[in-house]
C-alpha cells in the first residue's frame, strides 16, 4: 500500500480523489485471521520444487518468498466506524540470477509444485531476455546456509486476536474525549500487519519468520467560525514492531513536560484529550516570525529528520545510482566515505543502523535475502564511517558480507536494499529536556512530525511539525505556529550541540516509506533523545489565498 | 482459463458467485491483470519483473450491516466460502449509519481503454524498447536510469439488483533519468500511452539526454519570487493537489481549501484565473478511463472548475442523500484544457524567468491554503528575453497552486503526462506564471 491510499482510507486526507476500487488488497473475513498458516513442511516442499526448477534452467542462484500478508484496518470519525478492513495477501515471488542477470516472477493462488517451477522458468526466462543487455554481471556476497530456522516478532499480545468490538470501543472512546474537549472533528485509525514469511534459497536456508505491526493514530480539527480557520493536531504515536501491548501505557512509558509524550506504551485516550485542547490553542497562537532560531526537537519530531537526511543518503543503491530515476541519488559519495574524515555532523553526533532493536519496525531475524540481521555504525564522532548494503552491492565498498537489510513489501514485489532502523544515538553525558531548555536564548521547541520534503541528493530540506513552543531565555513563553525550518544536511547535523541522555531515547517511524520502480513501502523504526541544534532557519507557512 | 477474462467469462462468474448469496444485498467486484516491468540504471539492467493478479470482492448488507471478504482463489468452493465469509462479517459489524443501498443498473459512456498492441509486450519487446533508449545514451558516454512497466487488465462488478460493468484497459509507462559522467547535468522523461504503439523510448531519451548535457554546471540566482514556465510533468504535481481535494464533505465541515467562514463552500465562487477549464471525461481519446465507479455509478463528462469558478465537487452518495443533491463520483481521469502557445512561444515572449522541467518531493504544508513545498530537479533554466541563456542550480519552492493559477500569464497546448508524485496520468499544459515563491537553493542535481 502506497502512503497516500492509506491517508485516504484512513480518512485522514480531506478527499478520496481518484481513489481505484481495489487500492486497498483484499479483504478478509476476520476469523481468517485466526486460521493457522500454511505449514512449514509444505513450504519447503513448494520452495523445494521452484528451486530445482530454476537450477535445471541454468540459475546459479535462486530464492523463493512465500508470503501470507495480514493487514487489518478500524477506522472511525467521531462516534461511527466508517470501516473495518481485513486484507489478505497469499503468493509467491521467486528470484534468479541466470547469465549473471537477475530475473524475477510471481505468482497468485499457488497450490502445487508444477506453478511453483513454471514462475521459477519464467524468473530465468526473464533473466535470459535482460541478460543481453546487461554488461558486469551480478556479484553476491558469499551466504552461507542456515538450515531450517524461524523468528518471532516478542509481542506479549497478538492485537489480531483481540476482538473487533474491544478496538472499536478504544477508537470510539478516544474520539469521545477529542471531541468532549473541543474538537470540531476527529479521525482515529488503528492498523495492524502481520506478514508471515517463508525463505528458501539454493544457499540451503529455510527461514520462517512472523512479524508483527502496529499504528494507533487519528487527526483532530479544530474550527473557528468566525475566521473560517482551522487547525490540527495529529496523534504522538509511534508505529511499533509490537503487539496490542503498545496499548496497554504504563506510568514508565509516559514523558511528561510541556505535553506528554510516549515510549513503549501510548495511552491514546489522554493523548486525545491533549490534542483536541493543543488544536484549539493553535488557533490562536502567535504566528512565527521568520528567522534563526536554536531548536530543541523532540524524538517524535526528529525521527523524520533522521530518516530523511541520513537514513536515505546513506543507501548504498543510491549512493551508486540506482535510484536515480526516482528516489534520487546522494550527496554522501564514495570519495567522501573513503576520505574517512568527512564530517557528516558534529562530535555529538553518533547514528547507527540496527536491524536488531527489540520493538522497532525494521527488527527481523534475517532479511528477505537469507541474511542473518545485524547493527553498525553509519556515522562515528560526526564521522562517516558506512553505507547500507545488501548481498550484490557489499563487494562495492570492500565488505565480505552483506548487512542484512533486503526486504520486499510483497511476495509479489522483488527485493532490494531498504533503509535498516536508523538512530542517534543518546548522548554519554546525563542530560535532561529541561535543563538543556534552560540555555536557549531565542529557540522553539518542536514536538511531532509535519510536513516533510528533501531534494533528490539530500541536501536541502524543509520540515513542519505538530507542536511548536517559543523558548525565550531559557523558558517556554507560549505556542506558534505555521512554523518550518529549512536547512542543508551537512550543516544541520553540525549544528547538533547537545543530545539528552539514554533517559529520554524512543523510537519514531514510518509505515510507508516509499522507494523503488514499482514503488515499494517499507516501516522502519528511528530513534533518538531530544536533541539541540543551533541557529537554523525557520520560515513562516501563512499564506492568505 | 486466462487471467484476463472476457466480458463474458467475467459476466458468467459474477452470476455464479451471486447465485450464492442469501443477504439483503450483495455487489461483487472481481478484477485480473497481468503486468511486466523492465529497470535499469547506470546503463544496466538492475531489477525487472512479471506479475499476475486476480480478486473477487463480496460485500454482503442485512440492513445497515455491512461485511465484505475476498478471495483469490477461484475454485467453486472458495466461492461460496468468500460470499458465506462476507455474511457472517455483516452480521458481527456494527450498523453503519452511511451506509447507502446498492445501485439499480446504470447506463455507461464507451470508453477504449484496451490497446492489443500493449496487451502484446513481454519481456524481449521490453528489452528492445530499453536497448533503444540505451544505445543512445551509452553512445553519448552519459548515464541511464529508466522504468518500462506495462499492464493489461480488466475489471468488472455485478450486485443483487442487476447491475453489472465491465471494463478493460492496458497502459504503458517510460520514464528516464540521464545524468552526465561528472555528476553536473540530469534531465528526465516521463511517457504514459494506453497503445504502446505511441510510445517512442528513443524520440523521448533524445528530449532527457539534451536535458542533461543543456543543465550541466548551473550557476546559482538568488531565490526570490520568478516568472515561471512550467512544463506540463512540472505543472501535474502541483495541481493534482487541488483534484486531492475536491470532496464536498470536507468542504461544508470547514476543512478544505474550498471552505469559507461560517460553514459555507467556494462552490460557484471564481477562485482561479478565468482560463483555467478542468473536467473529466473517460472516454477522452488520449486518456481513456473507465466509465463506471468502484460501486458501479457512472463516471460520465463533468466540469470542477470553468473559467475558473468551481462547478462541481465530489459528493458521496452518503453525503448527496443527507444534502439533497446528485452524487458525483471521484473521477477515473483528469482533464486541463490549454491554449494555443507553444513550447517556443512561451519562451521566446518571456523577458526574465526560469524554466522548470520537473518538481520533485512536494508536500502539503498547509491545507487551508493549498501550500506546497518541493524542489525544482532534473533540468531549471534562466531565461532572458526570450532566449534560454543558462541552467541555474534547484530551488526550493513554498507555493499553492490555488496562488499559482490565479497568476497565470499564458496556456500552451494540453498533453498527456505521468504524476511523477502519483503515477496517475492527466492531460496538463504548460504554463508560464509570475511570482512563483522559491524560498531557498539546493545544491543537488
Amino acid at each position: 500500500m502506497k502512503r497516500r491510499d492509506f491517508i485516504q482510507l484512513a480518512g485522514l486526507g480531506t478527499g478520496a480523489f481518484m481513489m481505484p476500487a481495489f487500492a486497498m488488497g483484499r479483504n478478509v473475513s476476520p476469523e481468517a485471521f485466526l486460521e493457522k498458516s500454511v505449514d512449514a513442511a509444505v513450504n519447503k516442499r513448494l520452495a523445494d520444487a521452484a528451486l530445482n526448477a530454476a537450477k535445471s534452467k541454468g540459475a546459479s542462484y535462486a530464492d523463493v518468498r512465500i508470503g501470507r500478508y495480514l493487514n487489518q484496518f478500524v477506522v472511525t470519525r467521531e462516534d461511527k466506524v466508517q470501516n473495518i478492513v481485513n486484507t489478505e495477501s497469499y503468493g509467491v515471488g521467486v528470484r534468479v540470477i541466470a547469465n549473471g542477470c537477475w530475473g524475477f516472477a510471481a505468482v497468485v493462488d499457488v497450490n502445487n509444485e508444477a506453478q511453483m517451477a513454471k514462475a521459477a522458468e519464467d524468473a530465468v526466462a526473464i533473466a535470459k531476455a535482460n541478460a543481453k543487455l546487461m554488461k558486469e554481471p551480478v556479484q553476491l556476497a558469499p551466504q552461507k546456509g542456515f538450515g531450517e530456522v524461524s523468528w518471532k516478532a516478542p509481542i506479549k499480545k497478538n492485537a489480531f486476536e483481540v476482538p473487533i468490538k474491544e478496538k472499536v470501543d478504544l477508537l470510539l472512546s478516544v474520539n469521545d474525549a477529542a471531541m468532549k474537549n473541543g474538537a470540531n472533528y476527529v479521525n482515529s485509525v488503528l492498523f495492524l500487519v502481520n506478514e508471515q514469511k517463508y525463505f528458501a534459497s539454493t544457499d540451503g536456508s529455510y527461514i520462517d519468520q512472523d512479524v508483527h505491526r502496529i499504528w494507533p493514530i487519528f487527526n483532530v480539527t479544530a474550527i473557528d467560525p468566525k475566521s473560517g480557520k482551522f487547525e490540527t493536531r495529529n496523534a504522538l504515536s509511534a508505529p511499533m514492531g509490537m503487539g496490542y501491548d503498545y496499548l496497554q501505557a504504563n506510568p514508565s512509558d509516559k514523558i511528561t513536560g510541556v505535553t506528554t509524550r510516549y515510549n513503549k506504551g501510548y495511552d491514546m485516550l489522554e493523548d486525545a484529550t491533549a490534542a483536541a485542547k493543543q488544536a484549539k490553542e493553535k488557533l490562536t497562537a502567535k504566528s512565527v516570525e521568520a528567522g534563526k532560531y536554536d531548536l530543541i526537537l523532540d524524538p517524535s519530531h526528529l525521527w523524520l529528520t533522521i530518516h530523511e537526511s541520513v537514513g536515505h543518503p546513506l543507501e548504498l543503491d543510491r549512493v551508486l545510482g540506482y535510484e536515480a530515476n526516482f528516489a534520487g541519488t546522494s550527496f554522501a559519495t564514495l570519495d567522501k566515505w573513503q576520505s574517512k574524515n568527512f564530517q557528516y555532523g558534529s562530535k555529538q553526533v553518533n547514528l547507527i543502523a540496527d536491524k536488531l532493536q527489540e520493538g522497532s519496525l525494521g527488527a527481523v531475524g534475517w532479511d528477505d535475502e537469507g541474511v542473518n540481521t545485524k547493527k553498525w555504525d553509519l556515522v562515528k564522532e560526526g564521522v562517516l564511517v558506512n553505507y547500507q548494503a545488501i548481498r550484490d552491492q557489499a563487494h562495492i565498498i570492500g565488505e565480505k558480507e552483506s548487512h542484512g537489510c533486503c526486504y520486499a513489501d510483497s511476495w509479489s514485489s522483488v527485493q532490494f536494499q531498504r533503509m535498516p532502523n536508523v538512530s542517534l544515538a543518546a548522548g554519554k553525558t546525563p542530560l535532561s529536556v529541561d535543563d538543556m531548555i534552560k540555555d536557549v536564548k531565542k529557540g522553539i521547541y518542536i514536538i511531532g512530525d509535519g510536513s516533510f520534503s528533501i531534494d533528490q541528493q539530500r541536501y536541502n530540506f524543509q520540515f513542519g511539525g505538530q507542536l511548536f513552543y517559543e523558548i525565550k531565555d531559557g523558558k517556554i513563553a507560549g505556542m506558534l505556529k505555521d512554523v518550518a525550518y529549512q536547512s542543508n544536511t551537512q550543516e544541520f547535523w553540525n549544528s547538533c550541540v547537545q543530545v539528552c541522555d539514554e533517559k529520554d531515547y524512543r523510537l519514531g517511524g514510518s509505515f510507508f516509506d516509499g522507494k523503488g520502480q514499482p514503488s515499494q513501502s517499507s516501516a522502519v523504526s528511528h530513534g533518538s533523545s531530544t536533541a539541540r541544534f543551533n541557529g537554523v532557519n525557520v520560515i513562516n507557512t501563512a499564506r492568505k489565498i | 482459463m486466462s487471467i484476463i477474462l472476457t466480458e463474458s467469462e467475467a459476466k458468467a462468474l459474477l452470476q455464479k458467485v451471486l447465485a450464492y448469496s442469501k443477504a439483503d444485498e450483495c455487489e461483487i467486484n472481481l478484477l485480473g491483470e497481468e503486468r511486466g516491468n523492465l529497470r535499469y540504471a547506470r546503463n544496466e539492467v538492475s531489477t525487472s519483473g512479471s506479475l499476475i493478479n486476480q480478486n473477487l470482492s463480496v460485500q454482503s448488507s442485512f440492513g445497515k450491516k455491512v461485511g465484505v471478504a475476498t478471495i483469490d482463489e477461484f475454485s467453486e468452493e472458495s466461492l461460496e466460502k468468500v460470499v458465506r465469509r462476507s455474511e457472517e462479517l455483516a452480521q458481527l459489524a456494527p450498523e453503519n449509519p452511511e451506509y447507502v443501498s446498492i445501485l439499480e443498473p446504470q447506463t455507461y459512456l464507451k470508453s477504449s481503454g484496451f490497446f492489443e498492441s500493449t496487451a502484446g509486450i513481454n519481456a524481449d519487446k521490453r528489452a528492445d524498447a530499453v536497448a533503444k533508449s540505451l544505445e543512445l545514451s551509452r553512445a553519448k558516454n552519459l548515464t541511464a536510469a529508466g522504468f518500462l512497466d506495462n499492464q493489461k487488465g480488466y475489471s468488472a462488478m455485478m450486485n443483487s439488483k442487476g447491475l453489472f460493468a465491465y471494463y478493460p484497459s492496458t497502459s504503458v509507462n517510460f520514464s528516464l533519468t540521464v545524468r552526465t559522467p561528472d555528476g553536473t547535468g540530469s534531465g528526465y522523461i516521463a511517457r504514459g500511452y494506453s497503445d504502446v504503439n505511441k510510445l517512442d523510448t528513443a524520440a523521448a531519451t533524445t528530449i532527457a539526454i539534451q536535458k542533461a548535457m543543456g543543465s550541466m554546471n548551473a550557476k546559482a540566482l538568488e531565490p526570490g519570487k520568478y516568472t515561471v514556465i512550467l512544463e506540463p510533468t512540472a505543472a501535474a504535481v502541483l495541481l493534482e493537489n487541488i483534484y486531492f481535494n475536491f470532496d464536498a464533505r470536507s468542504a461544508d465541515e470547514g476543512r478544505s481549501f474550498l471552505s469559507k467562514p461560517g460553514g459555507k463552500t467556494k462552490l460557484g465562487e471564481k477562485i482561479v484565473d478565468e482560463r483555467v477549464n478542468i473536467y473529466s471525461d473517460p472516454t477522452h481519446p488520449d486518456l481513456p478511463a473507465s466509465p463506471w465507479a468502484g460501486d458501479g455509478q457512472p463516471l460520465d463528462k463533468i466540469t470542477w472548475i470553468e473559467k475558473g469558478v468551481v462547478k462541481n465537487m465530489i459528493y458521496s452518495r452518503y453525503w448527496a442523500q443527507k444534502n439533497n443533491v446528485k452524487a458525483v463520483p471521484s473521477p477515473s481521469n483528469v482533464i486541463m484544457d490549454g491554449g494555443t502557445a507553444t513550447m517556443e512561444e512561451l519562451i521566446k515572449s518571456t523577458k526574465q524567468g526560469i524554466l522548470v522541467t520537473k518538481l520533485w518531493y512536494i508536500r502539503e504544508v498547509d491545507p487551508q491554503t493549498l501550500l506546497l513545498t518541493g524542489l525544482t530537479r532534473d533540468g531549471t533554466f534562466y531565461i532572458e528575453n526570450g532566449v534560454i541563456k543558462h541552467p541555474v542550480k534547484n530551488f526550493r519552492f513554498n507555493e499553492s497552486p490555488v496562488i499559482m493559477l490565479n497568476n497565470l500569464e499564458t496556456l500552451g497546448k494540453s498533453e498527456r503526462v505521468v504524476s511523477t508524485e502519483s503515477d496517475r496520468n492527466y492531460m496538463v499544459p504548460p504554463m508560464k506564471i509570475r511570482e512563483f515563491t522559491f524560498s531557498s537553493l539546493s545544491d543537488a542535481v
